[in-house]
C-alpha cells in the first residue's frame, strides 16, 4: 500500500481492441463480432498489485493473454519497460518474456502430467539457457523451498499433490526465471479458503523479496482487496473505472462498480 | 417449527475401507421454513451428507445411521419408494446447472418432466403449472421453448430451481449452487432462494464453503471438519461469537470486503493439538 505515485511504470497497454468473431443462430452458421477488448488501457507501476475486476466475458482474461502476446490483437499495443513487444524480433521477444511469467488458475490443466516438477520448474532455465545443469538444479530446489515444497519433490509428478500445492508450483515455474512482472490469471479461484489465504500470503511475500509487480486477473472482490494496490473494473471488454483500490471500495464512481461491490456475499450482514 | 428432517448418527465409509469414515457421526435437525448451512473445505462431507439424504450416494460408498423424514426411515426404503420422495418432497439442485440439464430437450419440457411423473399433470394444465413456475423464478414464460444452451448461467439455475420446487418440495438440499456464477447473479440467486423458502415453507439445506454467502442466507450453520459436525449454532453465534478452534481458523481464511483483517491461514498442526485440549 505503501506504492509512491512516482514509481516507474513497468507494463502499460494503451488502446487495446480484440475483436472475435462468434458463432451465432441455432447451427452456427451466422458470425456475430464480439469485442473482447474495447480501446482497454492500463498501467502497472513497478512493485505493484493492479487488479483486473470483472465478471465472466468482461475481457479480463483476454487482457492479461493480450498483455503477454499469448493473443493477437486488433490495434493497439503493449510496452515492458518501455519497449513495444509487438515490434521486437522473436530472439527479443523470447529475452523478454523471461520478465513476464504468468501464474494460471487451474494448476493440474497447466502442468503437463508426464513432466516430474524439477523438469516442469526448471523447464524455463533450460530453455532461457541460464547456468550450468548444476546451477540449474540449485536454483530449482531453492524455488521449491521457497514456495513452501521440499526438495524431494522435484522427483514427483503433478497429480501426487493437492491443488495448493500446486498452484505453489505453478508459482515457482513461473518465478524460478526471476521475472519482473508477473500475470495472475484467478490463482486462488480454485483453491479452498484456508489454501486460499496461504497463496495469498505467499505471493505477498514474493513480491517484497524478489519486487515483483502483479497484474492480478479476479472475479472476487474481497481477495482483490487484500493483495490489489490499484484496481480496473471491466465490463463487456471496456473499463467502466480505474483508480487506487482504498478508493473505489469506500466511494464507487460507477453504477456497474456499486453493483458488484454490493454483491459481495455477506457485505450486507456484516 | 415443525421438524422436517433428522439426520442421527450417520457414517459415511468406502466399501472397500470401512474404517475409514468419511462422514462421521453426523446428527442433525431441519425445521420448516429454517435455512441451514452446512459450511466446510473440500473433503470435509458435507456434500456426502447431503446427498446421502438423496439416497444418491456412490455404491462404493456405505452409509449407517438413520435418516427420519417425516416419520419414513430413508435408509430403509427401496428404489421406487426413495423415488417418490425425490423431486416430490425433497427437490435437489446442484453446483452446475449446465451437467444437470438434458441439452437437447427444451427447459418447458424437463420441468414438466418431473410434474407429469410424480403429479400426474398432462395437456393444458401442465403447460400452465411451468409458466406459473417459470414466473417464480424470474424467466419469461416464451423461454419454455429455450434449449439449456440458449440460456445464460443465472438462468440455467432458475430453471433448476423452477424443477427443484416444480412438487412444491418440503426439504430443498442446494448443493454449492451458486459456486459456479458470477457474483451480480449470485446475489440475485440468493435471494430467490430464500424468497422461496420462506413463501413455500420449506427447509432449506445449503451446502457452500463460502462464509460470505452462509451471512446472507443461513438461519442456523453447521460447521464441518474432516468429516465431524465441529460446531452448530445460530448464524450470529458461529459468525460472531465462534466456539471451536476450526471455526475460529476458518473464519481467519476469509478476507473480508473492507480489508481490515490479516489473513492467517489454518494452522493444522495447532488444531490438532487444540482439539485434543477442547
Amino acid at each position: 500500500m505503501s506504492q509512491e505515485n512516482s514509481k516507474e511504470v513497468i507494463l502499460q497497454a494503451n488502446n487495446l481492441v480484440k475483436t472475435y468473431s462468434q458463432r451465432s443462430g441455432r447451427f452456427g452458421f451466422g458470425s456475430t463480432q464480439v469485442k473482447a477488448l474495447d480501446n482497454v488501457s492500463i498501467a502497472l507501476k513497478a512493485g505493484s498489485t493492479l487488479a483486473v475486476v470483472g465478471e465472466s466475458g468482461s475481457g479480463k482474461s483476454t487482457l492479461a493473454r493480450c498483455l503477454l502476446q499469448l493473443h493477437p490483437f486488433d490495434s493497439g499495443e503493449v510496452l515492458f519497460q518501455g519497449q513495444n513487444l509487438a515490434k521486437l524480433d522473436a530472439k527479443s521477444l523470447r529475452a523478454a518474456r523471461k520478465h513476464l511469467q504468468m501464474v494460471f488458475q487451474d494448476p493440474l490443466a497447466s502442468l503437463n502430467p508426464r513432466m516430474k516438477i524439477g523438469e516442469i520448474v526448471g523447464e524455463g532455465l533450460l530453455i532461457h539457457g541460464l547456468g550450468s545443469v548444476i546451477e540449474q538444479k540449485n536454483k530449482v530446489h531453492q524455488m521449491l523451498e521457497r514456495v513452501g515444497l521440499e526438495v524431494t519433490d522435484a522427483q514427483k509428478y503433478p497429480h501426487q499433490f493437492s491443488g495448493g500445492q500446486r498452484q505453489r508450483i505453478g508459482i515457482a515455474r513461473a518465478l524460478v526465471l526471476e521475472p519482473k512482472v508477473v500475470v495472475c490469471d484467478e490463482p486462488v479461484s480454485a483453491l479452498d479458503v484456508s489454501v486460499q489465504a496461504q497463496i495469498l500470503l505467499l505471493l505477498k511475500a514474493l513480491q517484497k523479496e524478489m519486487n515483483l509487480s502483479y497484474i492480478f486477473i479476479s472475479h472476487d472482490l474481497r481477495v482483490v482487496r487484500h493483495i490489489a494496490d490499484e484496481m480496473v473494473v471491466m465490463n463487456q471488454g471496456k473499463i467502466v473505472e480505474q483508480g487506487a483500490v482504498t478508493d473505489i471500495y469506500s466511494a464507487p464512481q460507477q453504477l456497474y462498480t456499486q453493483q458488484l461491490l454490493n454483491a459481495i456475499p455477506g457485505r450486507k450482514a456484516a | 417449527m415443525s421438524k422436517i428432517l433428522s439426520i442421527n448418527h450417520l457414517n459415511i465409509t468406502p466399501k472397500n475401507a470401512p474404517n475409514r469414515l468419511l462422514v462421521n457421526d453426523v446428527s442433525l435437525n431441519l425445521s420448516a421454513g429454517k435455512t441451514t448451512c452446512i459450511v466446510g473445505e473440500s473433503g470435509s462431507g458435507k456434500s456426502l451428507t447431503a446427498l446421502s439424504i438423496m439416497g444418491l450416494l456412490s455404491s462404493q460408498l456405505h452409509a449407517s445411521g438413520s435418516i427420519l423424514f417425516q416419520g419414513n426411515e430413508l435408509t430403509l426404503l427401496d428404489n421406487k419408494a426413495l423415488q417418490r420422495i425425490r423431486g416430490a418432497k425433497i427437490g435437489m439442485i446442484f453446483q452446475e446447472p449446465m451437467t444437470s440439464l438434458n441439452p437437447v430437450l427444451t427447459v418447458g419440457y424437463q420441468i414438466g418432466e418431473t410434474l407429469t411423473a410424480h403429479l400426474g399433470l398432462k395437456g393444458a394444465g401442465l403447460k400452465l403449472r411451468i409458466e406459473s413456475l417459470l414466473l417464480q423464478v424470474g424467466i419469461p414464460i416464451e423461454r419454455a421453448n429455450s434449449y439449456p444452451d440458449e440460456l445464460s448461467g443465472g438462468q440455467r439455475q432458475r430453471v433448476m430451481i423452477a424443477m427443484s420446487i416444480a412438487c412444491e418440495p418440503l426439504l430443498l438440499i442446494a448443493d454449492e449452487p451458486t459456486t459456479a456464477l458470477d457474483v451480480t447473479v449470485q446475489a440475485q440467486i440468493l435471494k430467490l432462494l430464500d424468497e422461496l423458502k420462506t413463501r413455500m415453507n420449506m427447509a432449506m439445506l445449503f451446502i457452500t464453503h463460502d462464509f460470505g454467502v452462509v451471512a446472507d442466507i443461513a438461519d442456523d450453520v453447521i460447521v464441518m471438519f474432516r468429516g465431524e459436525i465441529v460446531e452448530t449454532g445460530t448464524k450470529q453465534q458461529i459468525l460472531s461469537n465462534p466456539k471451536h478452534p476450526y471455526t475460529r481458523a476458518l473464519l481467519a481464511c476469509v478476507p473480508d470486503a473492507e480489508g481490515k483483517k490479516q489473513l492467517k491461514p489454518i494452522d493444522y498442526a495447532w488444531l490438532a493439538d487444540a482439539k485434543a485440549v477442547a
